[in-house]
Formats: C-alpha cells, sequence, structure tokens
C-alpha cells in the first residue's frame, strides 16, 4: 500500500510520542488525536491512513506507556520503520497489531513527505524503486502478528501458540 | 550454569537456561498503576477469564496522586472497581509503585517478577530478574501468571574503586549511560558488580537498577550478598551467583577518578562533567523519583540545607518516594530541615517527574531533576529544560540557584 513518509530522528521516545499530560485516558481516537501533539504539532491532523512513520534508532524508548503505539495506531499510520526499537515500544506495538518494521538502511534513502510502498507481511519495502526489506521479527512476533493482536493470540489458542515456536 | 539472568531462569524452569532461548516462565508477582493499569484491565476484560491470583497482583497509584483531574480521577476509578470486583488485596496509595514492590517484600532474589512500568529494572538490585512491559503484556499475566521472555544475553559492568566524596550511583549510572549510549543494552540484561557495587547498599543498588532502563536494558542485576541480607531481614536468601557467565561484554568503570556527572537536555546519554555546565541558571530544582527519593537520598540533600536556604528564584520540590521514607524523614528531621530552608514537600508519588501534576515546568525554563528522564516535554513544556544529576548536586544547586559542586559546599 502506498503512502507517504513521516521521518524522524533518532532517540523519538513515547513521551514525544504521546506526553505525560496526554495519556489521562485509554480512549484511543483521543491517543491519536494527541500524536507527536507537542514534538510535530502537524502530524495529527495531516496523517492520512496507509501514511508510514520512519524512525532512527532507539524509536519509542523510555516510557513504557502502550498508549505510544496505540496514539500512532490511531492516526491510521499502516507501519512504523525504525533503524532500531527500543525494547518495551516494539513488544507493544506487535501486541496490539500495529506493523513494526526494523530496517537500518533505509533511513538515508528516505525523505519526509516522499513516497513508500510497504508490504507488513513480508517486510518489504519501495521507496522510488529501490527495494528494501526488514529484518525478519522472530517467531513469537510472527505468531502474535498473525492472529492480530496478542490478546487474539491467547485467547483462541493460550500459551501453546508460543510454546510450540520457543 | 550462567550469568545472574541464566542461572534464575534455570532454577526457575528447572532445565538449562541460555542466553538466547525463548520460554514462557511464571512470574512472582505482576504490577501494574495508575496510568498503564486501566489498559491493563482492558485487555485483561478481553480475555474473559478469571484472575490468576488476587495475591499476586499489585496495582498501585502513584503517577497521579491525589487525582488531580476528572480524567485522572476516572481512571483511578477504573482501577478500584477492578481490585473490588476481583478481590485485589494488594492495592497502595503510598508512593512509587517501584519503591513500594520492595519495601512490602514482594522482590525476593531469584524471583522473576513484572510491571507495568519501564522502571521496573529496579527491583534487580535484590537480585531478582525483573523487566518492564506494556500493558497487554501484563493482561496476559494477570490471566495466566506467566510471560514470555527472550533469555537475555548480558553486559557485565564492574565498578572499580571506592566512590570518593560528592560521587554517588547515579554518577556511576550516567558514567555508563555516557559510554554505552542511550540503546546501549538494548534487549539486553546487565550485571552491576565489583568493588563499588559490594560496597554499596541496597538503596544505592536500587538506583543503578533503576537506571539501566534507561541505556536500554531489560534486567538489570546485582548479586544478593550480606547487604542484601541484612535490608531484607532475613537468613533466607538464597545463595545466587554467575557460576562460569559467558558475557556479550564486559565494561571497566574507575569510580575514584569520576566527577559528578549531568546528564544534559534533551537526552539521557547527553552527559558532560559537571565543571562543564556549572553556573546554569535554575528555575525548579526536584529532589525525588525511582532513581533518588529514598532516605539516604534525603538525608543528603537534608545535610546541605541544614542551617541554609534555597535560593530564592528556585523553586524546589522534594517528594519522598514512599509514605515509609516520608515518615522515616520526619522522625530525623528532614522534612523540618526541607521546609525550613524553603522547599515545597509534597506527598508521596512519582511527583513532578512525568509532567503530570504538580512541578511543572513553563516554557523556556530550566530545572535540575535527581529523576531519570530528560527528554524535551517530559516535566511540562517541551522548551523546557532537564538535566539529571545525584542528589548531592541537587541539593547544592537548589542552594545556589544554578548548576552548583557539591565538594565546594561542605
Amino acid at each position: 500500500m502506498m503512502g507517504r513518509i513521516f521521518k524522524f530522528g533518532d532517540g523519538i521516545s513515547t513521551d514525544a510520542i504521546i506526553p505525560g499530560r496526554y495519556n489521562v485516558t485509554t480512549d484511543a481516537s483521543a491517543l491519536g488525536k494527541a500524536c507527536f501533539i507537542e514534538a510535530r504539532p502537524d502530524f495529527a491532523t495531516s496523517v492520512k491512513p496507509g501514511d508510514v512513520i520512519v524512525g532512527g534508532r532507539n524509536f519509542g524508548c523510555g516510557s513504557s506507556r502502550e498508549h505510544a503505539p496505540m496514539a500512532i495506531k490511531a492516526t491510521g499510520i499502516q507501519a512504523v520503520v525504525g533503524r532500531s526499537f527500543a525494547r518495551i515500544f516494539y513488544r507493544n506495538a506487535i501486541n496490539i497489531g500495529l506493523p513494526v518494521i526494523q530496517c537500518d538502511a533505509i533511513y538515508d534513502a528516505v525523505e519526509d513527505g516522499g513516497p513508500i510502498v510497504v508490504d507488513v507481511r513480508s517486510g518489504r519495502i519501495d521507496v522510488n524503486g529501490k527495494m528494501f526489506r526488514g529484518e525478519t521479527p522472530g517467531p513469537v512476533a510472527e505468531a502474535i502478528m498473525e492472529a492480530g493482536t496478542l490478546i487474539d493470540l491467547i485467547k483462541s489458542r493460550g500459551w501453546a501458540a508460543i510454546e510450540e515456536v520457543s | 550454569m550462567g550469568t545472574l539472568t541464566e542461572e534464575i531462569f534455570s532454577r526457575r524452569l528447572g532445565w538449562d537456561v541460555h542466553a538466547g532461548e525463548i520460554v514462557v516462565a511464571p512470574v512472582d508477582y505482576a504490577m501494574a498503576h495508575d496510568v498503564t493499569g486501566p489498559l491493563a484491565i482492558e485487555a485483561f476484560r478481553q480475555l474473559q477469564v478469571p484472575l490468576w491470583d488476587p495475591e499476586r497482583v499489585i496495582l498501585v497509584f502513584d503517577h497521579i496522586l491525589p487525582a488531580n483531574t476528572v480524567a485522572a480521577a476516572g481512571l483511578h476509578k477504573v482501577v478500584r472497581d477492578f481490585a473490588a470486583e476481583y478481590g485485589v488485596t494488594h492495592v497502595f496509595q503510598e508512593g512509587i509503585c517501584h519503591q513500594l514492590m520492595v519495601e512490602k517484600g514482594f522482590i525476593r532474589p531469584g524471583g522473576i517478577v513484572v510491571g507495568a512500568d519501564s522502571h521496573s529494572t529496579t527491583y534487580g538490585a535484590l537480585g531478582c530478574f525483573a523487566a518492564g512491559f506494556g500493558s497487554t503484556d501484563i493482561a496476559v499475566t494477570f490471566a495466566t501468571g506467566r510471560t514470555w521472555f527472550r533469555v537475555p544475553e548480558t553486559i557485565r559492568i564492574n565498578l572499580r574503586g571506592a566512590l570518593p566524596p560528592g560521587i554517588f550511583p547515579k554518577d556511576l549510572a550516567l558514567q555508563v549511560i555516557r559510554r554505552l549510549g542511550a540503546e546501549g543494552a538494548n534487549y539486553l540484561a546487565v550485571e552491576w558488580g565489583g568493588e563499588a557495587v559490594e560496597a554499596m547498599s541496597v538503596d544505592e543498588r536500587l538506583t543503578l537498577a533503576n537506571l539501566t532502563v534507561d541505556f536500554g536494558g531489560k534486567a538489570g542485576l546485582c548479586e544478593p550478598d550480606e547487604q542484601t541480607r541484612i535490608y531484607l531481614g532475613d537468613a533466607e536468601v538464597v545463595d545466587l551467583h554467575p557460576v562460569a557467565p559467558e558475557y556479550r561484554s564486559v565494561l571497566e568503570v574507575d569510580a575514584e577518578t569520576l566527577e559528578p556527572q549531568i546528564a544534559c537536555p534533551p537526552a539521557i546519554d547527553n552527559v558532560q562533567d559537571l565543571s562543564t555546565v556549572e553556573g546554569t541558571q535554575l528555575d525548579e530544582v526536584f529532589v525525588g523519583s525511582c532513581a533518588n527519593g529514598r532516605i539516604e537520598d534525603l538525608a543528603i540533600v537534608a545535610g546541605y540545607f541544614e542551617g541554609r536556604q534555597v535560593h530564592p528564584h528556585t523553586r524546589t520540590i522534594v517528594v519522598p518516594a514512599s509514605k515509609q521514607i516520608y515518615m522515616e524523614a520526619l522522625a530525623r528531621g528532614f522534612i523540618q530541615t526541607f521546609m525550613e530552608a524553603g522547599a515545597l514537600v509534597m506527598n508521596a508519588g512519582c511527583g513532578p517527574c512525568l509532567g503530570r501534576q504538580h512541578g511543572v515546568l513553563g516554557p523556556g525554563e530550566r530545572a535540575l531533576s535527581t529523576s531519570n528522564r530528560n527528554y524535551a516535554g517530559r516535566m511540562g513544556s517541551p522548551q523546557a529544560e532537564i538535566y539529571l544529576a545525584n542528589p548531592a548536586v541537587a541539593a547544592a544547586s537548589a542552594l545556589a540557584g544554578a548548576i552548583a559542586d557539591p565538594r565546594s559546599f561542605k
């Protein structure tokens, strides 16, 4: 699916994604409206479904607040492609069904506002005809993505679903 | 055989566990607080199963305490209603979740504990494998008592020598972050060892374990020893050591040559020697948080404040990490010292650290904090700047109204 790139730098924290004054709610659409409200105030109003965030190193560092991937997902962002991800953010994103793709090589090849085509299932990324492939997410993340969310996976199959790929 | 992490998982699971393995493991306790709890509760309810064990779920009100808005009160009500419905008895509103987990005896050497907060690494100071998770993972633990781990490889950090005057565990942690970078331990466990750690109290080790997540660590562990036994007040502390461990890497840090370290805005790994930023004017000083809000930290600050006044242009806020610490500080006269010096003393909890309740920073303001995060916007306005330092630097800076060297005050 074709989307537009929102490019961010290194060390984007969950505080930048959703500041502590805006996550006093569990409502996804309210979180989406406040996504990057201080770090990039035009983000939530200009993002369209299918757009893609390309982040630098250590994307999602800091607080474990799951409100951060929830906020990004609620804006319609198709996937977050990062040079690297902080562990808790990455796991949270997979758990709630927000595709995250680790790909170091893409960063310097993309420009903010430029077009991008991401296939979240295969991790293949096309930037102006130049092809990239994200790193394999690992067997547990793949099982969760296949089911949709961690809740979907555990509800349907229990821990056996993870024990059999471990 | 193996690192502390491998030893803990092997004992718990009953087979030789090695780094890199994916395991589903039982946990001792699962903790959530007033901000991560409501999402965990929503996810738990979707599973439509009974609660795993009402006595092993810990719920803490600390991030917004007492509630300061209708929205916050609503979140609190979600947590209270859940606790009542499922018979959760360990519900606290007397301090920061991480301090309470340790104080209330939920943390045992050799244990495995998960928390819906990144600084759950703090419990590793007692030789427990403890990691932070998001709300959905914690919801699944609420339902099953288990979670999955990719058993991490370990970075061993040896802190060498004795801490000179004015140098504290915070400086060692910031020096490590300076050298490894903000994602230096991403996906990895950290073992804190060496003479400096052996000589530390458990309170001091809690600071090291706490800051482990701020350079990406999944868990930050210290070997349990005599100090741990004294702290826990029992002789039944399990004998737990790394056995022929294979480390991913080993870092040696010399404590004796260290200057006070300051994490400068806007990133935890923008660490400078104090002399580089000395004299920077401050609008606010915050003493508290799960990094440095314990009784030893308050004792250091009270020592500097005794008979002195904080600078009139620098509002100084002290937040003990727990009620127990607050009451000990009262008994030892620290609270009176803080108030006589002109500081504001708030109720135990997270305080100004996350910019959601009291002590919020305005645009263009500059703060020095003993906490662990200095991202833009963390404590209020994204145009405010946050410096992180040890409690002695915080005390000296509050008195001077600018970043100051505590070693020149005594």
